[in-house]
């Protein structure tokens, strides 16, 4: 028995030519619900980037649009890569990186395996040790300039007054000497970001099936070895991951150093490669020399994240 | 639940858009928006511009940026060729780079036809609206006019047990210093760490120009300078025997200066007199009126006295604050803006600009007994006057600052030799005048 066609038994054809009611095929449709974001990406992200690529290839300042754009092809990249200061600024951020995401991986996955059990206000504790990662980094750079001060009126020394007392040292100068001033800086962001490394740490934990620990309990496995095979093996593509995120973010760390050191100091024992950048663009307005710094750092972190992701990758194939 | 979370996306919903209403309201209407740092004077002025009001009916708005933001965010509004402000009052260095750049509205013809030059005193004038120097091209009116100088606790200076435990040790009265030798006895003589008192605070920071502003003084009287103005050949001037003395000077007061003295700028150095930690201190008399008041300065604001920056061995100069008031080119009030600056400019208008606390560039009100004894500090302020010098005010002298900041804040803090701090300095500046083209002209 044939039927009348009706909306139920023929739906409209799905595909580049089925049509609207409104006369607009599948992909029209599509289109004019994609090409709003995909024109304001192409404004906000991708014509700037394409654009500050160019620039780098100009002297240029655009403080001053007396002086015409000058193409000077590679002349601002082979400035600074051979000015010994931006490789000082390089170190100073690589030093950085190193220590600030080392200790934070350590305490933060530490703090993820004693959290990683059942306890009463468990998600009370859990919320408290995120709070600092919720903070704004220039509010947390400000309140510990307070803390941090150099005489016995800032609170870390004044809690390390007794201690100082006792080895007959006098306070330490955590943000005015150029021994202690990155200390401090890394000090301030392993506080504020190492709830983060507890946080992916612990999702990592807790995904670990249970069976796996009582099958090696039946076994009679020490501790140790269910950390070391167990644990470590399902836990790392996601510590990797993390140690990714943050290494990304610390290599681009300008908010602390600008509040907590004024601007890089003293003298350039905090300069970042960013806080650095960020001076060469919006103080001295040198827009050319600043688009070729940016994209060094570009292909740094692009470099970086490269060998990250094998590393990934690797541990994936292994698991 | 749904409604208590309707409730809280209405309630966030309504503040944006009452935000934005309020947004609006200041964007349209006549109104002048001024922008200047956030300082004492910005608020003179505030209060100065209702009588504007009250005459011509027009708002003034003067928007405060803080003082580490303040170049970078009028410039940035510059370079997007913004209508932000109609009139900024910005720092003598700008000059340079806003009027190459087009920026600032050209006003020599304006105020060859509309002030009376002759009535505003000279050297600002100069300072603070001509460029290039010498030219007679005018870009700005003088606002503030500003020098460094120094606040001292006369309960300690006039103790007759410390005069006399003084007199002991270095042989002569104990007095506001005269030259930069005394002021370094005496900040060796009152450091005492035992009793929180230490000699002297003076700017060390590297935050936007501190250092540069607190140093630049004292190598210029030491017979050091940043180079030649006319060939713009800086090897032998700014590393000179002379400048390396000043610099070595300069870091051995940080011994006589709180612990956290690296990082003294105006605020930090203000907060350390007030707070008893020092004997003596050096800011921008500007910024002074904080160690007078009871309010904010309650153990000491009776017991302050102020004297001008020491000679040195080569001579006494001073590092000039203060700003010019110019026209942004992109303002659509140009007019109002030029009706404004009419106004501040005359006699009755700065005398009470004077009362309420301006430094104000008419040379009569500056030299009359009303603007002297407004403040317990004015004296030492006009009595810098003659001495007073400024640092590069060519386009470049941002970059010029930069390479000035980082080196000097390393020297005093050890991390750099100073010599090795003022070559680095000459080889930067060098660099910046070669590629700007200077050793072409």
């Amino acid at each position: 028995m044939e039927t009348e066609p009706t909306e139920f038994n023929n739906p409209p054809r799905v595909g580049s030519f089925a049509r609207t009611s409104t006369g607009l095929s599948d992909y029209q449709v599509k289109m004019v619900f994609i090409m709003p974001t995909m024109i304001l990406l192409i404004l906000m992200n991708i014509f700037p980037l394409l654009w500050s690529l160019v620039l780098s290839f100009y002297k240029y300042r655009v403080n001053r649009p007396d002086l015409p754009p000058e193409f000077i092809g590679f002349k601002n990249y082979v400035r600074l890569l051979s000015d010994p200061d931006m490789w000082g600024y390089f170190q100073t951020t690589a030093y950085f990186v190193v220590t600030a995401v080392s200790a934070q991986f350590l305490i933060g996955f530490g703090v993820a395996l004693l959290l990683n059990r059942e306890f009463r206000y468990k998600g009370l504790v859990t919320t408290l040790i995120l709070l600092p990662m919720m903070l704004s980094p220039v509010i947390v750079g400000l309140f510990w300039r307070f803390l941090f001060k150099s005489d016995t009126s800032g609170l870390i020394n004044y809690f390390l007054l007794p201690l100082l007392n006792f080895v007959q040292a006098t306070p330490i100068p955590w943000t005015t000497d150029p021994k202690f001033a990155m200390v401090s800086i890394v000090i301030v962001d392993t506080w504020m970001w190492t709830p983060f490394m507890m946080l992916i740490s612990l999702a990592g934990l807790s995904a670990i099936p249970k069976y796996l620990y009582e099958a090696a309990d039946v076994d009679r496995a020490s501790n140790w070895f269910k950390f070391r095979w167990i644990t470590l093996p399902l836990v790392s593509p996601l510590l990797m991951i993390a140690i990714l995120f943050r290494t990304m973010d610390a290599f681009k760390m300008f908010d602390i150093v600008y509040v907590l050191t004024r601007e890089g100091g003293p003298g350039t024992a905090t300069e970042t490669v960013s806080m650095n950048l960020y001076k060469l663009a919006f103080r001295s307005f040198n827009t050319g020399k600043s688009c070729a710094m940016a994209y060094i750092l570009l292909i740094v972190i692009v470099a970086l994240s490269n060998i990250y992701v094998k590393y990934l990758n690797q541990l994936k194939r292994e698991a | 639940m749904k409604y208590i979370q309707g409730v809280i996306i209405l309630l966030v919903l309504s503040v944006f858009c009452v935000g934005g209403l309020v947004a609006d309201n200041h964007g349209t209407g006549e109104v002048l928006r001024i922008a200047w740092a956030e300082w004492p004077p910005a608020d003179y002025l505030q209060e100065l511009s209702k009588d504007f009001t009250k005459k011509t009916g027009i708002g003034v708005e003067i928007v405060q940026i803080p003082w580490p933001n303040f170049q970078e965010k009028v410039s940035i509004s510059f370079s997007g060729r913004s209508e932000l402000y109609d009139i900024v009052i910005g720092d003598s260095q700008w000059l340079g780079v806003n009027s190459k750049g087009g920026h600032y509205i050209k006003l020599t013809d304006w105020i060859d036809r509309n002030i009376e030059v002759s009535e505003i005193y000279g050297p600002a004038m100069t300072a603070f609206a001509e460029y290039p120097k010498g030219s007679s091209e005018y870009w700005a009116l003088p606002a503030e006019v500003d020098a460094n100088g120094y606040v001292y606790r006369t309960d300690l200076f006039e103790d007759s047990a410390e005069q006399k435990a003084f007199q002991d040790k270095y042989g002569y009265q104990l007095e506001p210093p005269k030259t930069y030798k005394q002021l370094r006895d005496i900040a060796e003589f009152f450091t005492r760490p035992d009793q929180n008192l230490y000699g002297i605070a003076t700017y060390f920071s590297k935050e936007y120009d501190g250092i540069t502003m607190g140093f630049q003084q004292v190598m210029w009287s030491f017979g050091g300078s940043y180079g030649d103005p006319k060939t713009y050949k800086v090897d032998g001037y700014l590393n000179s025997e002379d400048s390396l003395k000043a610099l070595e000077y300069y870091k051995g007061l940080v011994a006589f200066s709180p612990p956290d003295a690296p990082n003294y700028y105006w605020q930090e150095t203000l907060e350390a007199y007030k707070s008893g930690k020092v004997a003596m201190a050096m800011d921008y008399f500007a910024f002074l009126p904080g160690a007078i008041d009871p309010k904010q300065n309650p153990a000491y604001h009776d017991k302050s006295g102020f004297f001008i920056a020491p000679a040195g061995p080569k001579g006494q100069y001073i590092s000039i604050g203060g700003q010019g008031m110019s026209i942004s080119s992109y303002s659509k009030k140009e007019d109002i803006a030029k009706q404004y600056m009419k106004w501040f400019i005359q006699k009755p208008v700065q005398e009470k600009w004077a009362k309420l606390g301006g430094f104000t560039p008419h040379k009569e009100v500056l030299q009359s007994d009303t603007f002297l004894n407004a403040t317990p500090y004015n004296k030492a302020f006009a009595a810098s006057f003659p001495y007073l010098r400024d640092f590069w005010a060519i386009p470049e002298y941002a970059e010029l600052l930069e390479a000035c900041q980082t080196n000097w804040s390393a020297a005093i803090v050890g991390a750099k030799d100073p010599k090795k701090a003022l070559d680095a300095i000459v080889r930067k500046h060098e660099e910046i005048f070669e590629d700007a083209g200077y050793y072409n002209e």
